[in-house]
C-alpha cells in the first residue's frame, strides 16, 4: 500500500486565557491539546479519528492542513513535511470544517472558480473539471443560483465542491457531519465513498460512531491529545459494535464513567 | 406575574453584565467619549475665536464721534481705530475683499451722527440714521473686531430705544468676503470631518463583514489553506475595502459638496464650489485615497483580531469617535499647520491638507509627507494584517 500520510509525534500545546483556565477547572496556563499523536494513512483508504469533544481531533486535523503549526512532531503528505513545506502541503490537500458557511450572495460556479483561482488550478483544465465536479454533485442546474437559494443538502453539496477543485489526493475533513439533518449527512457520507472509490485518502474527524463505521477502514481513537488505539475497523470492534468498544477504551483511559 | 417579570429583568440584566466589554462601550464609554469630545470642542472653539493678543487692529472710521471712541476704549479693538477720508470708501473696501487685508473694518457713520440721533423719533416712520459697518467674514481678525464693534454698538443702542441702525440696508454688501474665501472658509472647517467621517463609516460597514465575518463563517480557513500567500489575501481585502470605501466617499463628497450651500444657509450665490480648480479635486483625491488605505487598514486589523463582527463593531466605535475628534480639529484650526511634523501623524495629516487644499494653502512639502507616510503605514499595516493571518490564536480563537 502507498503511504500517503506519516504523522510522527505530533505535539501541540494551547495557552490557556484565565477564563479558558477557569473553564477547563485548571491553575495551568497552558493545555496540551495533542500529545505526541503518530499514524498513518495509504492511499485509497478512509481513515477516521475518534474521539470525544475536546480530544484534540481538530486540532490535529488543523495541524496538517497546515492552519497551525505544531511544536513538536511532523507529518508528510506525500512526501512534503507540514513544518517545513507548508506551500506544498496545501497544494496536495483539500480540507473542509462543518464550520464552513459559504457566502450567500455567490453563486456555486462563481465560488468554483474563485477557489480554482486561489488553487492555481491551470485554466485549460477549469472546465472540464466543472463540469466533472458538478455532475458528480448534481450541482449543474444550480450553477448560477445564490447560495442562499440553495437547499441546505446543496449547500453542503457546494461545500464538498469547493474543496476539491484542485483534485487534491488527501481530503481533510473536520466534523463534516456536525449539526447535519440526515439527509444532508447522506450526502456527505456518499461523498466520501466516492472519493474512496476514485483512489483518494480521506482523514475524517468525527465522534459519531455510525459515520466511522459506514465510512472509515482504519480508525485511531484520541483521548486527552494521545492517539490510545490506531488499527483496522474490524480489528478495533473485535465483534463488539464500535460504541460499545469506544467506552470500554475510554472508561479505562480516563478512568471514571461518562 | 410579577415574578415573571422580575425574573425576565433579572436575566436580561445579567446577560448584559456578564459581557464586561459590551457593558463598558454601552454605559461608559459614551460618558468618557462626550466628556472629552466637549472639553475639546470647547477648547478648539476658544482657539478659533481669539485672536492673538498681541495683534493690533486696523480700522478706519468715517465721521466717528467722540463719545462711540470713549465706548470702544476699553475693547481690543481701540487701538486700531483711525480716523480717516476715504471719499466713497471704494479704495478701503476693495481692500477688505482680501482675507489677508491687513484693514479688518471699515466704518462709517453719517456726517452729523450724534445731533441725528438727538433729534431722531424713533415713532415717526423716517429712518434712523445708519451705521455702515463692512468687514470680511473668511478673516478671523476681521470677524473679531466686527463682533466686538457690534456688541458695544448694540448695547449703546438699546440705551437709548432704537435711535439708530446698523447695516440695515439690505441692498449693501457688507460682508466683503469673496467667493473664494467663503467658500475656503466654509469647506475647509467642515469637508475635512465630513469627508473622513463618510469614508469611516463605509469602510466600517464593510470592513467587519471581510474579515472578521471570514472568519465566523470559517471561510477564512478554507482560503487559508489554499496556496495563496497570506500577504496577497491581505492586501486583496485592503484593496477591495479602499475601492469600496472610496466610491461611498466620492459619493458622499458629491453630496456634500451640492448640499453644503444650503446646510450653512448660504444658498443665495455667496458659496461656491467652482472656485475649486481640476488640479484642487485631483490633490484632494490623492489625500482622500491615502487617507481611504489607512482607515482600512486599521479597521481590517481590528476585524482580523476580532472573533466576530459585532466584537469588531465594538472595537472599532471607539476608534471611529478618535477619527471624528481628529476631523474636528480641523473645523476650529485657523488655516493650515506649517511644521512638517504634523504631517506625518495618521489622519490628522489628511485633516490638515484637506484643509489646505480648501483654503487654496496647500503645503506642497506636508502634502508629500502625508501621502508618503500614509502608504507607509499601509504598508505597515498589511505587514501586521498578514502577521495576524499567520497566527493561529488569532485566526482560530473562539
Amino acid at each position: 500500500m502507498e503511504e500517503l500520510l506519516s504523522v510522527e509525534k505530533l505535539h501541540k500545546t494551547f495557552k490557556l486565557s484565565s477564563k479558558q483556565q477557569k473553564l477547563e477547572r485548571t491553575n495551568s496556563k497552558y493545555k496540551v491539546a495533542v500529545d505526541g499523536i503518530s499514524f498513518k494513512a495509504y492511499k485509497g483508504e478512509v481513515f477516521g479519528l475518534l474521539g470525544p469533544n475536546g480530544a484534540g481531533k481538530t486540532t490535529t486535523l488543523r495541524m496538517l492542513a497546515t492552519l497551525i503549526k505544531p511544536d513538536g512532531g511532523d507529518a508528510l503528505i506525500d512526501g512534503a513535511s507540514i513544518v517545513k513545506e507548508a506551500d506544498k502541503v496545501r497544494q496536495k490537500i483539500g480540507f473542509l470544517t462543518s464550520e464552513l458557511k459559504l457566502e450567500e450572495y455567490f453563486t456555486p460556479n462563481y465560488l468554483y472558480y474563485f477557489f480554482s483561482e486561489l488553487h492555481k488550478v491551470p485554466e485549460d483544465i477549469r472546465e472540464k473539471r466543472k463540469e466533472e465536479i458538478f455532475s458528480l454533485f448534481e450541482i449543474g442546474k444550480f450553477a448560477e443560483v445564490k447560495v442562499a437559494d440553495l437547499s441546505t443538502g446543496m449547500k453542503q453539496k457546494v461545500s464538498l465542491a469547493v474543496s476539491i477543485v484542485h483534485d487534491p489526493d488527501i481530503i481533510i475533513f473536520d466534523e463534516p457531519t456536525n449539526g447535519l439533518d440526515v439527509l444532508t449527512a447522506r450526502v456527505v457520507t456518499d461523498f466520501i465513498q466516492t472519493l474512496k472509490e476514485r483512489g483518494k485518502t480521506v482523514i475524517v474527524s468525527t465522534h459519531i460512531f455510525s459515520l466511522i463505521e459506514r465510512v472509515c477502514d482504519r480508525v485511531g481513537i484520541i483521548i486527552d491529545g494521545k492517539m490510545i488505539l490506531c488499527d483496522t475497523l474490524d480489528n478495533i470492534k473485535a465483534g463488539q459494535s464500535l460504541e460499545d468498544k469506544f467506552f470500554d477504551i475510554y472508561k479505562e483511559t480516563v478512568g471514571t464513567e461518562i | 406575574m410579577k415574578s415573571t417579570i422580575i425574573t425576565i429583568l433579572k436575566k436580561e440584566l445579567k446577560r448584559f453584565f456578564s459581557d464586561k466589554r459590551m457593558a463598558f462601550t454601552t454605559i461608559l464609554l459614551p460618558g468618557i467619549m462626550i466628556f472629552i469630545m466637549y472639553n475639546f470642542m470647547g477648547d478648539a472653539f476658544s482657539d478659533m475665536m481669539t485672536v492673538d493678543d498681541e495683534y493690533v487692529y486696523s480700522i478706519e472710521c468715517v465721521n466717528m464721534p467722540a463719545s462711540i471712541r470713549t465706548l470702544l476704549e476699553n475693547t481690543s479693538i481701540a487701538g486700531g481705530l483711525k480716523d480717516t477720508d476715504t471719499g466713497d470708501g471704494n479704495e478701503a473696501k476693495k481692500e477688505l475683499e482680501s482675507k489677508d487685508s491687513t484693514l479688518d473694518l471699515y466704518i462709517v457713520f453719517p456726517e452729523n451722527f450724534e445731533n441725528d440721533i438727538a433729534v431722531y423719533n424713533s415713532t415717526s416712520g423716517e429712518k434712523a440714521p445708519q451705521v455702515e459697518v463692512y468687514y470680511n467674514s473668511a478673516s478671523t481678525e476681521s470677524q473679531t473686531a466686527y463682533k466686538i464693534f457690534i456688541e458695544i454698538m448694540d448695547s449703546y443702542e438699546s440705551s437709548m430705544t432704537n435711535k439708530f441702525d446698523i447695516n440695515s440696508d439690505s441692498s449693501v454688501q457688507y460682508d466683503l468676503a469673496n467667493e473664494k474665501d467663503s467658500a475656503a472658509t466654509i469647506f475647509s472647517s467642515m469637508l475635512p470631518m465630513l469627508l473622513l467621517l463618510f469614508i469611516f463609516s463605509a469602510c466600517m460597514s464593510i470592513g467587519p463583514e471581510s474579515i472578521s465575518g471570514e472568519k465566523e463563517r470559517g471561510t477564512i480557513a478554507t482560503m487559508l489553506v489554499t496556496p495563496a500567500k497570506r500577504s496577497h489575501i491581505a492586501l486583496g481585502k485592503i484593496i477591495a475595502l479602499s475601492i469600496i470605501a472610496l466610491l461611498s466617499g466620492i459619493s458622499s463628497t458629491i453630496g456634500t459638496l451640492l448640499s453644503l450651500p444650503k446646510l450653512t444657509g448660504t444658498d443665495e450665490g455667496s458659496i461656491d464650489t467652482n472656485v475649486y480648480s481640476i488640479s484642487d479635486y485631483a490633490l484632494l483625491a490623492v489625500i482622500i485615497l491615502s487617507s481611504v488605505l489607512i482607515i482600512v487598514t486599521l479597521i481590517s486589523i481590528i476585524s482580523a483580531f476580532a472573533r466576530s463582527t459585532k466584537e469588531a463593531g465594538t472595537y472599532i466605535t471607539p476608534l471611529m469617535i478618535v477619527v471624528m475628534l481628529i476631523g474636528l480639529s480641523g473645523m476650529f484650526s485657523n488655516g493650515t499647520k506649517t511644521e512638517l511634523y504634523n504631517y506625518i501623524i495618521p489622519m490628522y495629516n489628511s485633516v490638515q491638507c484637506m484643509i489646505g487644499v480648501f483654503s487654496f494653502e496647500v503645503l506642497p512639502m506636508g502634502m508629500l509627507l502625508t501621502v508618503i507616510t500614509n502608504i507607509l503605514y499601509t504598508g505597515i499595516g498589511v505587514f501586521v494584517l498578514t502577521r495576524m493571518f499567520n497566527d493561529e490564536r488569532i485566526m482560530f480563537n473562539k
